[in-house]
């Protein structure tokens, strides 16, 4: 569902450009509204939430679909942690669907599905290993890190069961935005993978803004 | 029910009620059998090496890497490292779920009519997350330690939007589908309901368990060919045994 945000990047209280292959590991705050905003076109942004007072409550891809009866993320959608609470709600998405049933790439799972010699690529996974690691403050590992969204990412599944990586169908100046229901910890790897059509196979910035209640 | 034939091609056998949980590890090169005894079975599952128990089952890259969404025979179940727990061999059903997760201690009590332990013994009523939580907990894992599970015997389908259809009666007494393991693993079972089946009644379903050896995996074999991703997969496998796994 395409939803246009009446918010104005110039009275954001936060922004970022976060390069492909970097990470983002901020807090948002209750009431807060976060932007994820797509500034070239085609990249995948692959994205976790963790309550910030206790991470083991953190986002959960299968109860978040099957709460709302349906496998596509978009404007309308609320977010289902794992011990069943909202966490956020996607409050405007210019984009229409987002993936949460493809995970992440990681240098394992590319020696699957590309080449054995792939494996030292940079992946979404090593960037979330790196920031678990730098920042401690937050009390992660590897066990917090679990099935993500894909913002900007198009995988269709179809009534036979399959399931495809289509060419994305964002573009430059697509986005999506969402408030906080709880204190929440995000965690974005901007997508480095070179293999597939998610990021156009031309990884590009994203920028991330956050407005105040 | 618990027979041990040490010396067959069939180990051992034993049965599951339904509402229930257990767990095993299986060692490379066995198949484990599970059945629909009465039919509208649900096995939830998770796999973990027993190893290294951060590495554990991987829904999403089970399916992106089979281009599936559904799991039946000719599919491999994938760790997050790469590697393969083990192999669909045969499937009498043609579709088991990997999406729709695991029934809450919530949803059990908003949906049934929940009888303690006090109240009604071992017939008492269980969510799959009290199940997990109960069998991680043994191998020193919890929540954190949680991803999306297999719901085997369940289907849920989706339309061309992509909304999410719980199929009821897809599983009729005597199903089975066999895993066969391509590395140690933990696994764990329960018996609990699908979280999406619309029965007013908690589901109790039934299930048996066999153990057999396994044939080795021929070069030929149906799982390694079903797709170039799997032949890829059992090469992590091969080199993960040549250098010992993490010993």
């Amino acid at each position: 569902m395409i939803v246009a945000s009446n918010l104005s990047a110039e009275q954001a209280s936060y922004r970022k450009v976060v390069p492909a292959g970097d990470y983002w590991m901020e807090p948002l705050k209750q009431g807060q509204t976060l932007r994820i905003l797509d500034l070239e076109g085609n990249q995948a942004a692959d994205t976790l939430f963790f309550s910030l007072a206790d991470p083991t409550e953190r986002y959960s891809a299968m109860d978040t679909i099957r709460e709302q009866g349906n496998i596509y993320l978009t404007a309308g959608t609320t977010l289902v942690s794992n011990f069943g609470n909202p966490l956020l709600n996607i409050v405007a998405d210019t984009c229409g669907r987002h993936d949460t049933l493809g995970g992440a790439c990681a240098g394992e799972s590319n020696t699957i599905r590309y080449a054995l010699e792939r494996k030292c690529m940079h992946s979404c996974r090593d960037s979330w290993m790196l920031a678990v690691s730098q920042r401690e403050e937050f009390g992660m590992s590897k066990r917090d890190i679990t099935h993500n969204i894909n913002f900007f990412m198009n995988v269709p599944v179809t009534p036979e069961g399959g399931l495809t990586f289509e060419d994305g169908i964002s573009d430059a100046g697509k986005y999506v935005e969402l408030t906080a229901c709880m204190d929440v910890i995000v965690l974005i790897s901007n997508c480095p993978q070179l293999n597939n059509p998610c990021n156009a196979y031309n990884p590009t910035p994203i920028e991330v803004l956050i407005w105040d209640e | 029910m618990a027979e041990i034939f040490p010396d067959d091609e069939m180990m051992y056998e034993d049965r599951i009620e339904g509402g229930a949980h257990w767990s095993l590890v299986m060692r490379r090169g066995t198949v484990l059998r599970l059945t629909d005894l009465e039919g509208g079975a649900n096995v939830g599952m998770l796999f973990y090496n027993p190893q290294e128990k951060l590495e554990r089952y991987n829904a999403p890259d089970t399916l992106k890497g089979q281009h599936t969404f559904k799991l039946t025979r000719g599919h491999c179940l994938y760790s997050d490292m790469g590697r393969i727990f083990c192999s669909i061999i045969a499937d009498s059903l043609g579709w088991h779920d990997s999406v729709g997760g695991n029934l809450s201690d919530r949803k059990l009590q908003e949906k049934y009519a929940v009888q303690s332990y006090q109240e009604a013994r071992n017939d008492w009523t269980l969510s799959g997350e009290h199940c997990f939580r109960v069998e991680l907990a043994k191998y020193g894992l919890g929540p954190r330690d949680f991803a999306a599970n297999l719901n085997l015997f369940s289907k849920v389908a989706t339309d061309e939007a992509g909304n999410m259809r719980f199929v009821s009666d897809h599983s009729p007494a005597g199903a089975t589908v066999d895993l066969r393991f391509e590395m140690d693993t933990l696994v764990i079972i329960h018996t609990c309901p699908h979280p999406m089946n619309p029965a007013v009644d908690y589901p109790r379903c039934p299930i048996s368990y066999q153990i057999r050896k396994a044939e080795p995996v021929a070069d030929d074999d149906l799982c390694m060919n079903s797709r170039p991703e799997n032949k890829r997969g059992f090469q992590n496998n091969a080199i993960y045994h040549l250098t010992g796994g993490y010993q």
